[in-house]
């Protein structure tokens, strides 16, 4: 009898037997945690001897990385709507961010010179917030007409690699339009530069001005995705086309619809980048591109509370992580391994949980 | 489309469709607005092709209403059924559509002439722009040459369906020739070094081919095109025919040739043209590296310049007597470690990625090839790295008693040539092997794959190992001829243009790939060597982009395909057309009634 059990057993433990694949990916994972709270630790013991940072300038740190975070998110919203509903990687959607960023820079720069921006700050904003929001829009809706409509129904790596000739397209159309050197927005208004008190808390008023703008375009964004026609089209044609076509839903509208509303959410996020960092060029789209993709998985892609979520997490793992982790290692210039933070985050990501943080919604074809 | 086949049954009139009419006007007006906005005009205009009519920038602007009109007129055949006939309306279509063009264009050099301010936001659109728009004319009348040359080349685009096709295939090989002999002067000149008369009567003084040398050449290719046509003469044409028999004797006949030239041609080129073929070489073998992972396994690595850099890197720090390495080898010696380390490198990079769907181990090698790229810049790793100096001084490659560097390129093209036959060779003896038709099964379908057997982790893991071995010979090959290895030859512009080239020239294929890089990386430039054409320089990955959408859309199975690939891409095109017989009559029918 026990020698059955243990029979039993073995040939249980056997058919169970992780393969080498599976011992990498967990020495991997093991090793991400024990640098991860080696990092931890040697920071907090730093902390504690009062080397390093401040409690203020963590603050700070946490703050501008926040408020980031937040940026990433709005596009992160654009790569998880294209994705729940299309199924690829729209690696062109920072380039659609960066369109509406250096179009926004033309009317800042306008409105600078004729003296708006000065006399009318909010105004100013507005406009170039419109303009920034119809720019993407409208890029986003051409680059869907123009190059991934044909590509429905195609193996799935065509749609991304043509997304990758799109994004290139327009870096360099981009480039020999408007030149390749950095053009600064005029600097923020007098009264956004001071900073707001908060119950002892001193928050830079642009921080604010850039997470009160996100919440509100994620409150914008609820409010049409569950609550009008449109919205429920989208979802509905997110879970199953061929059935929401037969229901009477219009599907390639839909999907233009998907693409404006991920292009508009994109224009709030150039507005921001140009409070945030005021410098554009050709290749501004690119890197934050990247990055607000890794939010969307880091949420779970095609769940929009996650991508706002995962660019937040994002935000505050790059702003944050250098100096907390890599810092308490003890590894010198870690501002420069801030974008190696990010794309580890990402590795890591996929290596803990594919599905993201919050769960991924993805249509019936996509689902695994 | 619908539409336009029901059109086919209707009556034949002549219609005039305005709709069409203005889709037609608006893109070209758009592509020419486009070419003179990017300064693409006035960059290609120094570039001139037959001096003194034709420049490079006219040809760009010029070729949007040709190609337009020839549109108009073309006739696609969909599910068998041609759609409505040519008639005079097309024509009258084309030239009303190029005027409009024209128009579109001419409006834009007059905004762009009434406000100079523009030049401040847009720095292309200046008054040599202008000038250059209404062909020196002065801003009154010239707005009018535009539209007119646009509305004749547009009826010429639609004329040429009227032509008999051997007729219009004759035409076109004639200006395919007269534009690339143009292109290629450099070559041509270096080449017959020895027989200096040809290049003489070809080619004008200040460059450029003079009118005379242009006609002649049209006139000899074009009639040869038309003569020889429908006769069998084996060359490159029939290496994408399906017949398997003859698709290997003239890959023969083609490697033969290829052959041939690699041992005849350095010792002819000078100098510059070396350095081009050189580098033409080093993307070669990273295309057929790519080639295995993208093509054959259908993994889309993203990331593939990290490879290279891991090959350069080992190589430097072996190498070099400044590097943090205490002791010193020659290239051979260093080589087998190279590959070692670029085999580990895929192993850690691929075993993450294996159980990642196909787009998102796209992202996360695109990835790994920034860490990579940061990590070999960064300061924290600099002792080892050299952070932004990068290793210097590494030596050539030794043979005897002398060192072949990048300054001997003329025996260094040898080198780089020898490793891209041993690649070739690799990837011509896996392709069909046991582990070659298992990748190819795996990327066809990776459910099936695995249930008959094939292990498709070893598998994955194999073409990682093999794509990143054969980076790693590019990478070796790369260090010993800059003498300097820093971490900006390794953006991820390096791993796009890598794709590209096996794209465009056709994923799957040797013979594609080699192709795409001869006439990307050769006639456009890489991302930091400049190609044929210098005067690409900064539209380069313009160019690059709007090749990789054009081809994903219209081509995707490249200019050279292999044919598995080719039926893979299109297999819904096959399945729906194995509805229809020639004549476009459902085939079920008969069966049923």
């Amino acid at each position: 009898m026990t020698a059955t059990t243990a029979e039993a057993a073995t040939r249980v433990r056997k058919s169970f037997r992780p393969s080498w694949v599976d011992l990498f990916l967990w020495a991997i994972r093991i090793g991400a945690i024990v640098i991860i709270a080696w990092g931890l630790i040697g920071s907090i013991l730093n902390f504690a001897a009062g080397r390093g940072l401040s409690a203020t300038q963590w603050r700070d740190l946490i703050v501008a990385a926040l408020s980031q975070g937040a940026m990433y998110g709005l596009l992160a919203l654009g790569y998880s709507m294209v994705y729940g509903v299309l199924g690829f990687i729209n690696f062109a959607h920072g380039e659609v961010f960066m369109s509406g960023a250096m179009v926004g820079f033309i009317a800042a720069n306008w409105l600078f010179d004729a003296g708006i921006w000065a006399a009318n700050p909010i105004l100013s904003l507005f406009i170039v917030l419109v303009v920034a929001m119809l720019t993407s829009t409208l890029v986003a809706i051409l680059v869907e007409r123009v190059a991934y409509r044909k590509l429905r129904g195609a193996p799935r790596l065509i749609p991304l690699i043509t997304s990758i000739g799109v994004s290139f397209f327009l870096q360099y159309t981009f480039a020999a339009l408007f030149g390749v050197a950095v053009r600064s927005y005029p600097q923020v208004p007098e009264s956004f530069r001071g900073a707001l008190n908060i119950g002892g808390f001193r928050i830079a008023w642009s921080s604010v001005l850039v997470i009160v703008v996100a919440i509100l375009s994620m409150i914008g964004l609820w409010y049409f995705v569950t609550r009008t026609k449109s919205g429920q089209a989208m979802r509905a044609v997110a879970e199953d086309k061929e059935i929401a076509a037969l229901m009477g839903i219009d599907v390639d509208r839909t999907i233009v619809t998907v693409f404006a509303v991920g292009g508009a959410m994109a224009g709030v996020a150039a507005l921001m980048w140009a409070i945030l960092f005021r410098g554009v060029n050709f290749f501004t789209g690119f890197l934050p591109g990247i990055k607000a993709f890794t939010s969307a998985v880091l949420g779970g892609i095609g769940n929009l509370v996650g991508a706002m979520g995962g660019g937040v997490l994002l935000g505050l793992f790059e702003g944050v992580g250098p100096l907390l982790i890599l810092g308490g290692l003890g590894i010198p210039g870690v501002s420069q391994l801030k974008d190696v933070v990010a794309f580890t985050a990402l590795v890591l990501v996929l290596v803990f949980r594919p599905s993201g943080i919050f769960g991924e919604r993805l249509g019936s074809e996509d689902r695994v | 489309m619908t539409a336009a086949t029901v059109d086919a049954a209707a009556p034949r009139t002549a219609r005039f469709d305005v709709r069409r009419l203005l889709r037609y006007s608006g893109l070209a007006g758009l592509a020419m607005v486009f070419v003179a906005a990017t300064g693409m005009l006035e960059t290609f205009n120094n570039r001139l092709l037959i001096r003194p009519i034709l420049s490079m920038g006219y040809l760009i602007l010029l070729s949007a209403p040709f190609v337009m009109g020839y549109l108009v007129g073309k006739r696609t055949e969909i599910e068998g059924v041609e759609t409505a006939p040519r008639t005079s309306a097309d024509v009258v279509l084309a030239i009303v559509a190029g005027l409009i063009a024209g128009l579109i264009t001419a409006l834009f050099a007059a905004l762009v002439d009434t406000f100079p301010g523009l030049r401040g936001t847009f720095p292309r659109m200046g008054p040599q722009m202008v000038s250059l728009l209404t062909f020196d004319r002065g801003v009154g009348i010239g707005f009018l040459i535009l539209p007119a040359v646009a509305a004749v080349l547009g009826a010429l685009g639609v004329a040429m369906h009227w032509l008999s096709d051997r007729l219009r295939k004759a035409l076109g090989v004639g200006a395919l020739t007269v534009v690339s002999t143009a292109i290629f002067e450099s070559v041509v000149k270096d080449v017959f070094d020895w027989f200096s008369t040809l290049p003489r009567f070809l080619y004008h003084t200040a460059g450029g081919l003079s009118v005379v040398s242009a006609i002649v050449l049209f006139v000899v290719a074009a009639g040869a095109s038309f003569f020889l046509q429908g006769r069998k003469v084996p060359g490159l044409g029939s290496l994408t025919s399906a017949d398997t028999g003859e698709r290997r004797r003239s890959s023969l006949i083609a490697a033969a040739v290829v052959l041939v030239l690699t041992i005849v041609l350095p010792q002819l080129l000078g100098g510059v043209l070396n350095e081009l073929l050189t580098n033409v070489g080093l993307f070669l073998l990273m295309g057929l590296g790519l080639n295995i992972v993208v093509g054959y396994a259908g993994l889309l690595d993203l990331g593939y310049v990290a490879f290279f850099a891991v090959g350069a890197y080992t190589m430097a720090l072996l190498t070099s007597p400044l590097s943090a390495v205490p002791f010193q080898l020659n290239w051979w010696q260093a080589f087998p470690i190279v590959l070692l380390m670029a085999a580990l490198a895929g192993v850690f990079v691929g075993t993450p990625v294996i159980r990642m769907r196909g787009d998102y181990l796209a992202i996360v090698t695109l990835g790994f090839g920034e860490i990579v790229r940061y990590l070999f810049l960064s300061d924290w790793l600099s002792p080892f790295f050299g952070g932004a100096q990068g290793v210097r001084r590494i030596p050539g490659i030794p043979v005897g008693s002398n060192e072949i560097g990048g300054s001997d390129i003329t025996q260094f093209v040898y080198f780089t040539l020898f490793f891209v036959a041993i690649a070739a060779y690799i990837s011509w003896r896996l392709q069909d092997s046991r582990i070659g038709r298992a990748w190819a099964a795996m990327r066809e379908d990776e459910d099936i794959a695995e249930a008959v057997g094939i292990d498709t982790v070893k598998a994955k893991l194999l073409a990682f190992v093999t794509g990143a071995v054969l980076a790693s010979f590019a990478g070796a090959l790369f260090a010993a001829k800059v003498g300097t290895v820093f971490a900006h030859s390794f953006e991820i512009i390096v791993s796009i243009i890598i794709l590209v080239v096996v794209i465009v020239g056709g994923m799957g294929n040797i013979a594609g790939v080699a192709v795409g890089a001869l006439v990307l990386i050769g006639v456009l430039g890489g991302p930091n060597q400049p190609g044929l054409l210098q005067e690409f320089g900064e539209y380069k990955l313009l160019v690059y982009g709007a090749l990789l959408i054009f081809m994903m859309l219209q081509k995707p199975e490249g200019l050279l395909p292999s044919a598995r690939r080719a039926r893979e891409l299109h297999q819904e095109e096959y399945l729906q057309d194995a509805w229809l017989d020639k004549e476009g009559r459902f085939v079920g029918q008969e069966q049923e009634a």
